[in-house]
């Protein structure tokens, strides 16, 4: 037992001019002046901690709040038509039809994957699984969105090894199916690689729940794993504050991860759903107890009492504040009706998980804290949790900026004979960016649970949900630091579009959207004009595609010293599609099949792979986005997937044409034989920007020859452009890339060094 | 024709085997550990998974179960019980099967589509497989790599005891490329590789002919049907 005494509400209203350690809890003067103003009197200490991790950046968003209203601001009526649950709550929820709906979304592990990749990685998965489970589905698929330092630099090998084997640890011992995700390499990122993790889940509409305490009466349950001292303070502190070099080791704040428990939380928890044994439900993740006592009362129409006291340690010598503030991984608080609790209980033995009953629902409208029979904590739950402060930081557009928009791409030397343009495939084919993933990937299940119909490295992941009807959904996730850098509003949008078309070129129609801005300090008014207008690319964008964001994350501070990262939103679209057996593959499985180029390329290499991997450059403005276009697009391969016009569909982009030639040819290694002419001489470009540009609104399909009038009929009925650029060829040891009066590269060479990259560095 | 399929806490592909049983034909009957009870069951499938979050050593706890008392009565009785990776692993902390398994050679968690070659096809889980048959069926583990003692492995390769062996590309170090084995009388079978993620079109491992069209594991469960239906007749 402790013998720590905790500070008590009648000692604090005894003690008022006590001297108390905000600062170094993340408060600033005026917040805890604040505090102090709401309560009336000065915080306890375990209030303190508690105020401290719940208005951390993390999770009060309180320098993101004002832009990120604009997502429920910038709606249409179509956009709540499928929308069950919008932001706010733990994820999303969306119906998809058939009565399933579906919750999905992203969040960020970028600092603790930074200190320990293996366990802030794993933790990162544990974290956004249960937040879906919290809204009563089923978790069916896990992605992870990673940005890692300069291949070449001593410790991006640590990085990379601790993150992929802490992701694939955790999530193979979950038993989810991973199913895409990103993986770039660059310097920006090398003091802070970015650790994203996406989850969706599935559940039927009458099994949704919220995170709230209603009920006067109702018991207050924690259940899952022991609450140790592990990732104490992590909230407030590591994921609100830079790396300073020469700061203290901060390795005992990051939590760590059984996989073990959390797969058997997840089974108790659909269990207790079936059931009907649970009235409110929240996961614990940062800020602990502290975070789900509030936002349960807050969220509910009472108040609640906690008997600290009864809550199960991993280390009995805790303190009450550090029991607050514990992040734990693995656990679970429920809202259980009295006549409930045994039920609850049973089920809870079955799964041989751990419960203790901690206090109940109150009409008293405060959050009140005992320990030991002791008022530690009494507090109005929204002051913690909703009604934290709200800043309006300074904003100053980047002086650099105009500059480095100035310096554009299309100067640069340009190959000048086919062998030119051979070599220049063959080397962003093998740059860390293009490369094979497999090195990654292969670490990874994407067959368990049975229902995976794509996956990497097809352009979006597609999970069945219903076996019967074959109902399915897609996702694909993307983020283009690059283009946001010469263009934060713009490169948000590219982000959307581009993963709204691989959902799209899957043969699913695009429905939601969930995204994690990852971004350097709120405090730089530059990161902050960024972030801004990062923030209205993205509610702008999803207003004129009429798909609503329905959750998401911030991450800030992600710098190192003064030296931010490029702003790295990363956007995940969600996508429906009827039945799953008309999936479409991202490459061609058959020899004498036609390759058709959907959309018009234009000269635009700013910002592309060809100008960072051929000439380390990175300046001008990133491609022109019509998003209308995008509409057409994803209409027109809607139509072709339900009529089965189309046997492949790759979306173009980093690396443009050449790249999406590369991966088709690779894939299942059938050859192609294309032609460039019609391009260049359609759209007035040249071979350069045939091959490297990266316009958008482009699409490479494979059509079998007895549907190629079908297919050009439905374009041209459409208007949208399409050419005949080749055909696919043999199979086999004999395969080749024969891109016709330029150049010829075996399909086995290409694939030698798109396949060694990687393992070169980390195997 | 019933096939019980067992949850261990911490299994992650007992839905799949059992959606494979009912594909194959036959009625999956859901078993819980914690039960001195396989309900009557014609076979059992030991599931994949990492049960226990493979503490201790995978699959050591769990063949410590409740239930797995009665598995090794039936299995002594000649019932057919099939391992399937962690189940496998169970299997040979239980006895029940020779050898063990330890970390895959190259330390990291492999998934592929692996191809095997079929050494036995006269267990109750390979009739309807042709001696030498080269099939594709997904790999997926951490701790793979089959070891036993030179005079375990010179005796199982003796009594044909092996009845897969990688073919290709050994993917986790295991010696003679073995991938699956059976006790003797032939009843009892274990392997890495998943049979009840090669089942259905679309939703299995990549063959020559096309993505995720591979169907090899479906005849490990019409093989155990067929089998059950001859002991009977």
């Amino acid at each position: 037992m402790s013998t720590h005494v905790a500070d008590t509400v009648e000692n604090a209203i005894a003690t008022p001019d006590k001297e108390q350690p905000y600062a170094a809890l993340g408060l600033k003067p005026d917040e805890y002046a604040q505090i102090r103003e709401i309560l009336g009197r000065r915080p306890t200490s375990g209030e303190l901690a508690m105020y401290s991790v719940m208005w951390s950046e993390h999770c009060s968003y309180k320098s993101s709040k004002m832009y990120l209203r604009q997502f429920g601001q910038k709606v249409t009526a179509k956009m709540k038509e499928k929308l069950m649950v919008g932001m706010g709550e733990n994820a999303g929820v969306v119906d998809v039809g058939e009565g399933w709906a579906v919750t999905f979304k992203v969040e960020s592990h970028n600092h603790p994957s930074y200190i320990e990749p293996f366990q802030g990685a794993a933790t990162g998965v544990g974290g956004i699984v249960r937040d879906i489970i919290s809204m009563g589905a089923r978790p069916v698929a896990i992605m992870d969105q990673l940005r890692f330092g300069a291949i070449d630099h001593p410790d991006t090998a640590r990085v990379v090894n601790g993150v992929v084997g802490g992701i694939s640890f955790y999530g193979n011992c979950l038993g989810l199916p991973n199913i895409g995700g990103e993986t770039y390499f660059d310097s920006v990122y090398q003091g802070n690689p970015l650790v994203n993790a996406l989850s969706v889940g599935v559940l039927r509409h009458e099994d949704l729940h919220l995170a709230n305490a209603s009920g006067v009466g109702n018991k207050i349950v924690l259940f899952g794993a022991r609450t140790g001292g592990d990732g104490i303070g992590g909230a407030s502190i590591l994921a609100s504050d830079s790396f300073d070099a020469a700061g203290p080791t901060k390795r005992p704040a990051v939590q760590v991860g059984d996989p073990f428990a959390e797969k058997v939380l997840i089974e108790c928890c659909l269990e207790l759903y079936r059931l009907g044994l649970v009235e409110g439900i929240q996961d614990l993740g940062a800020a602990g107890i502290s975070c789900a006592t509030s936002e349960l009362a807050a969220n509910g129409d009472g108040g609640m009492i906690v008997h600290l006291e009864e809550v199960l340690l991993r280390d009995p010598t805790l303190t009450a504040e550090e029991i607050l503030m514990s992040e734990s991984q693995e656990r679970m608080m429920a809202v259980v009706e009295p006549g409930k609790l045994d039920a609850f209980l049973a089920v809870v033995a079955k799964w041989d998980v751990e419960t203790s009953v901690l206090g109940e629902v109150t009409d008293t409208g405060r959050l009140i804290i005992h320990h030991f029979g002791e008022e530690i904590v009494n507090v109005d739950p929204s002051t913690v949790a909703v009604d934290g402060p709200v800043y309006e930081r300074p904003v100053a557009y980047p002086l650099w900026l105009d500059k480095l928009q100035a310096d554009s791409a299309s100067g640069l030397p340009r190959a000048t004979t086919g062998e030119e343009l051979r070599e220049q495939v063959i080397r962003l084919v093998a740059s860390p960016n293009l490369a094979d993933k497999s090195f990654i990937t292969d670490q990874y299940d994407y067959f368990v649970m049975g229902n995976t119909a794509l996956s990497f490295p097809d352009d979006a992941g597609m999970i069945r949900v219903d076996e019967e009807s074959g109902l399915g959904f897609a996702i694909a996730t993307d983020a283009n630091g690059r283009y946001c850098q010469l263009d934060p509003y713009a490169g948000a949008q590219l982000a959307l579009a581009e993963a709204f078309r691989n959902v799209a070129v899957s043969g699913a129609v695009p429905v939601a959207v969930t995204d994690c801005l990852n971004f350097g300090s709120p405090e730089n008014p530059e990161v902050m004009w960024q972030f801004k207008q990062a923030v209205e690319g993205l509610a702008d964008g999803c207003l004129e595609l009429e798909i609503p964001v329905t959750g998401g994350n911030v991450s800030f501070y992600n710098q190192t010293g003064d030296q931010p990262i490029f702003p790295t939103p990363v956007v995940g679209v969600l996508g429906i599609i009827d039945d799953v057996a008309r999936r479409i593959p991202s490459a061609w499985q058959d020899e004498g099949n036609n390759i058709y180029l959907l959309g018009y390329t234009r000269d635009e290499l700013d910002g592309s792979a060809w100008a960072g991997t051929i000439h380390d450059h990175l300046g001008g403005l990133p491609p022109v986005l019509d998003l209308s276009t995008e509409m057409d697009l994803a209409s027109l391969l809607q139509g072709a997937a339900i009529e089965s016009l189309v046997l492949s569909a790759h979306d173009l982009s980093d690396g443009g044409l050449a790249q999406a030639l590369a991966e088709s040819v690779m894939r299942f290694g059938v050859g192609a034989r294309v032609w460039l002419n019609d391009i260049i001489e359609r759209d007035g470009v040249d071979a350069t920007a045939a091959l490297f540009s990266e316009s958008t609104a482009r699409v490479l399909v494979s059509v079998d020859r007895e549907d190629d009038v079908r297919f050009v009929g439905l374009c041209n009925a459409r208007n949208y452009p399409v050419l005949r650029i080749g055909v696919t060829d043999q199979r086999g040891d004999e395969a080749v890339l024969d891109v016709q009066g330029q150049f010829v590269i075996p399909v086995s060479e290409i694939r030698e060094r798109s396949n060694e990259t990687l393992p070169k560095y980390f195997g | 024709m019933r096939i019980g399929v067992i949850t261990f806490p911490g299994s992650l592909d007992e839905r799949d085997a059992q959606r494979a049983v009912r594909l194959a034909g036959a009625e999956p009957v859901a078993l819980w550990h914690g039960d001195h009870d396989i309900q009557n069951v014609d076979a059992i499938v030991l599931p994949g998974g990492f049960s226990y979050g493979d503490y201790l050593r995978a699959g050591s706890i769990a063949s410590h179960a409740p239930i797995m008392a009665e598995v090794i009565d039936a299995a002594n009785k000649g019932v057919p019980v099939l391992g399937i990776c962690n189940g496998f692993q169970m299997l040979a902390e239980a006895r029940l099967l020779p050898g063990a398994h330890t970390r895959n050679a190259h330390q990291h968690f492999i998934r592929r589509d692996q191809k095997l070659r079929v050494e036995n096809n006269t267990t109750a889980w390979t009739t309807q497989f042709t001696l030498g048959e080269e099939i594709i069926i997904p790999l997926k583990n951490a701790d793979g790599l089959y070891i036993a003692d030179a005079e375990t492995i010179k005796r199982i390769e003796g009594n044909g005891q092996v009845t897969f062996r990688y073919a290709g590309l050994n993917p986790n170090g295991s010696m003679n490329d073995i991938a699956g084995v059976s006790n003797e009388r032939g009843n009892v079978v274990g392997l890495m590789p998943h049979p009840e993620h090669a089942v259905e079109p679309g939703f299995g491992p990549n063959t020559a002919v096309a993505m995720r069209s591979g169907l090899d594991g479906l005849k490990f469960f019409t093989s155990v049907i067929q089998s059950t239906l001859l002991a009977h007749a």
